[in-house]
């Protein structure tokens, strides 16, 4: 107590220094009495401009709001790190937020005029939102000032973060495909191949359950992961095309031939018990649908790349004894698409908030220009399993023990002739929660592939 | 007009009239209108504003008109939701009130194992909602759960994966959650019945059946009426088992209209229509309370006890 509260009073004398959080949680800490004193801070929140009651002071950094979790929080921190390292004047104040909890967060503080001048996001749809509301930077020119970092990123990263040819988001992090992971233990138990074609699939659905295996683990009561079907077989079927046409809100776009067929297979798989029994109340979050591979109680799984660390740390020797398959959605026979597109998560985002001050823009800007493609970064993030979104990040890769799901995974996402954003992603939120709740219906079988399309042709442009 | 003389009455007609009791009582009513006020009134006036006005989230709050109002009656969602949302009401009225009275008739006894059973019962009620549907939730996995577990064939049905059943699931789960709660209330009623109303009973030859219902349940008349009102307004807003158990699902299947509304509202950024689904549920709240007063007769501070 006494220690913090000399810091404190002696604070306002010389005219704050840095950290705005650290004080505002001090002031808490030393409670109401000094409450009056502090009440020119402003510390009011983090992302509060206090430049402007420092009165030009010595210059300040920037606070920044991105996602707790392990391993990524780690990496996010060590950014921060070596970045305030070499920016002692103007430090990144970084908090982190549990992952369902921070789009409500940020959504209320972008309302609340109280956001951070560094916002993390997932592009599309979301980042779209914020552009709208006037809430987030163009960073147009800052790419071409930092023209050789852009040349850094995958290009297909940057559709998500452009938005009437303006780009509002640096993308950052890591790229991560859908897969399809299949398990070896199984297929060898009833004798068959793994599939390369959607006809493949179809045809083995019977064998594994006349063996007592679910063809495919699925966690339906989470939506998005029964939008990752249709993904693909939109994508196979009529190729990228398809689901552009939703994305430009083009008219009856759903109803495009290729897109009632994808759908009408779709119905044809869970009709014949493609799924395991009771998907539709299983959540990805428990996963419950990963263990239902690595136990071998299903065959297949079509899922995110990041579901291969939660394999690997519970499924036993699952993914180290070498039991895990994984490959490419497979084509489907006549169908249009290249098959080697791929959707997922191009990339993560960063922006910078609208409504920082110029001092704070100038650290945030510095701080995406100089953090993110690090040595040291880009090789946290292959340790942890995943790839950078940058060229040649594959040259880090190394021979450790996931080398081969590595190179996997960068052959998809630098060889991909599309790389789609996730739909749920892509889509403005009200198009999105439409979608997912149709996508919930149609596979309970309770719409038809046709009431599908007219529900979202409703809502195209919303 | 002489004053002197005028004056004094003003005081002692007053007070035979008891106005001088209840003179000081009135302000004790100032901090909960306070609080009513601040948080309840003047939310409530925003979520009715807001329902009329087109509202992201984000941006600019902008005058909508009718047009949130005109999507939400024109949704057949909305339909479906106010369904669900009755028929979970209904059926858990049905299933919990019985099993109350019951419950609470039983734990109202004077011996000491139904005091200690009365503690037992009341540990559902020591658990958050969202902690009683994660714990459900995993007893109830088609593929990991109780059922699985113990190789029954009859507990491992896609218990939250179909409508129907999930419907029903949700409703014993409600009413597993609640009872207990409901059967205290009872029992408390029970034990304010005179004893002299059974000894009358009892000579008049009346069985313990007998006595059950035309002594104990008239007399619980207005414990059943609080009870009932509990139980329904409550279930109009139950969104927090529901969204950790089926997030609304398997398709809209237990999609109840407070979580229709989150949908809506925190999902799609809709917040016009999701304000205006929020008006709707206030007021079926405020409708339903005032039909079961007014079905437990007009002047709810008669007495039952004339004569005692």
């Amino acid at each position: 107590m006494p220690h913090s509260q000399r810091e404190i009073s002696v604070d306002p004398q010389t005219q704050y220094r840095p950290s705005p959080t650290r004080r505002s949680i001090l002031a808490f800490a030393a409670g109401l009495p000094l409450a009056g004193t502090l009440a020119a801070c402003g510390s009011s929140g983090p992302g509060t401009s206090e430049s402007d009651s420092s009165g030009g002071g010595s210059g300040t950094g920037a606070s920044f709001w991105t996602l707790s979790g392990k391993p990524q929080e780690d990496i996010r921190k060590q950014a921060v790190d070596e970045f305030n390292a070499s920016h002692s004047d103007t430090p990144i104040e970084i908090t982190l937020f549990q992952n369902d909890a921070y789009k409500q967060k940020v959504k209320t503080a972008l309302g609340a005029g109280q956001a951070p001048t560094i916002l993390w996001g997932w592009g599309g749809g979301g980042l779209k939102s914020w552009v709208d509301a006037g809430q987030v930077e163009d960073l147009t020119d800052f790419f071409t000032e930092n023209a050789d970092l852009k040349d850094t990123i995958f290009p297909a990263a940057f559709g998500a973060a452009t938005i009437d040819d303006k780009v509002y988001a640096l993308p950052c992090e890591t790229v991560t495909p859908i897969v399809m992971f299949w398990n070896k233990s199984a297929f060898e138990k009833v004798g068959v191949e793994p599939p390369q074609s959607w006809g493949d699939i179809l045809d083995l659905v019977p064998k594994f359950n006349n063996a007592g295996i679910a063809p495919f683990s699925l966690g339906g009561q989470s939506r998005w992961t029964n939008m990752m079907w249709l993904e693909f077989l939109f994508d196979r079927i009529g190729g990228p095309e398809v689901f552009q046409a939703v994305f430009d809100g083009e008219k009856d776009a759903w109803s495009n031939p290729d897109a009632i067929t994808a759908l009408t297979e779709m119905q044809k798989l869970i009709e014949m018990n493609g799924f395991i029994k009771g998907f539709a109340s299983i959540t990805a979050d428990s996963n419950a649908d990963q263990a239902l591979l690595y136990s071998g109680r299903a065959a297949m799984m079509l899922h995110g790349a990041w579901t291969y660390g939660g394999m690997k740390n519970d499924g036993g020797d699952f993914v180290t004894g070498g039991h895990l398959g994984y490959m490419n959605f497979p084509p489907v026979d006549g169908g249009k698409g290249d098959p080697s597109d791929s959707v997922g998560n191009p990339a993560q985002y960063l922006s910078i908030s609208a409504k920082a001050s110029d001092d704070e823009k100038a650290a945030a800007k510095a701080f995406l220009a100089e953090s993110q493609f690090t040595d040291s970064i880009q090789q946290a993030w292959i340790d942890s399993g995943n790839i950078p979104v940058a060229q040649g990040s594959d040259s880090l890769i190394g021979s450790g023990e996931d080398a081969d799901w590595l190179n996997f995974q960068y052959g998809i996402a630098s060889g991909a002739k599309s790389f789609a954003q996730s739909w749920d992603q892509a889509l403005p939120p009200t198009q999105a929660e439409v979608l997912l709740d149709n996508i919930a219906k149609l596979f309970q079988m309770s719409i038809t592939p046709q009431q599908f399309a007219s529900n979202l042709n409703a809502v195209i442009g919303k | 007009m002489t004053v002197g003389p005028a004056a004094p009455p003003v005081l002692p007609a007053a007070a035979p009239r008891g106005g001088g009791r209840r003179g000081p009582l009135w302000w004790l009513v100032l901090p909960a209108l306070f609080f009513f006020t601040v948080f309840g009134v003047v939310p409530l006036l925003g979520v009715v504003a807001l329902s009329f006005a087109r509202w992201n989230g984000i941006g600019a709050i902008t005058p909508g008109g009718l047009e949130a109002w005109r999507a939400v009656l024109g949704d057949p969602g909305l339909l479906h939701s106010l369904w669900v949302t009755f028929e979970i009401m209904a059926v858990s009225w049905l299933v919990q009130t019985p099993a109350s009275i019951l419950l609470g008739t039983f734990l109202a006894g004077p011996q000491r194992y139904r005091g200690f059973l009365a503690v037992l019962y009341v540990v559902p009620l020591l658990l958050s909602s969202a902690a009683i549907a994660v714990t459900w939730k995993a007893l109830l996995d088609p593929n990991f759960g109780l059922g699985a577990g113990l190789g029954w064939s009859l507990l491992s049905q896609n218990w939250l994966g179909e409508g129907g059943l999930a419907v029903g699931v949700i409703i014993f789960i409600v009413s597993w959650q609640f009872v207990p709660f409901h059967a205290l209330i009872y029992q408390g009623g029970v034990r304010q019945i005179p004893r002299s109303l059974y000894e009358a009973a009892e000579i008049d030859g009346a069985g313990r059946v007998r006595q059950f219902f035309s002594v104990t349940v008239p007399q619980l008349k207005y414990t059943i009426i609080t009870s009932s009102t509990l139980m329904v307004v409550g279930s109009l807003t139950f969104f927090d088992l529901i969204f950790v158990l089926t997030a609304g699902g398997p398709g809209d299947a237990t999609r109840v209209l407070a979580v229709e509304m989150y949908q809506t509202g925190f999902l799609g950024n809709q917040m016009g229509p999701a304000s205006a689904i929020a008006v709707i549920i206030v007021f079926s709240g405020l409708i339903i309370a005032q039909v079961i007063r007014r079905l437990g007769g007009r002047d709810p501070s008669a007495s039952q006890l004339e004569g005692m």
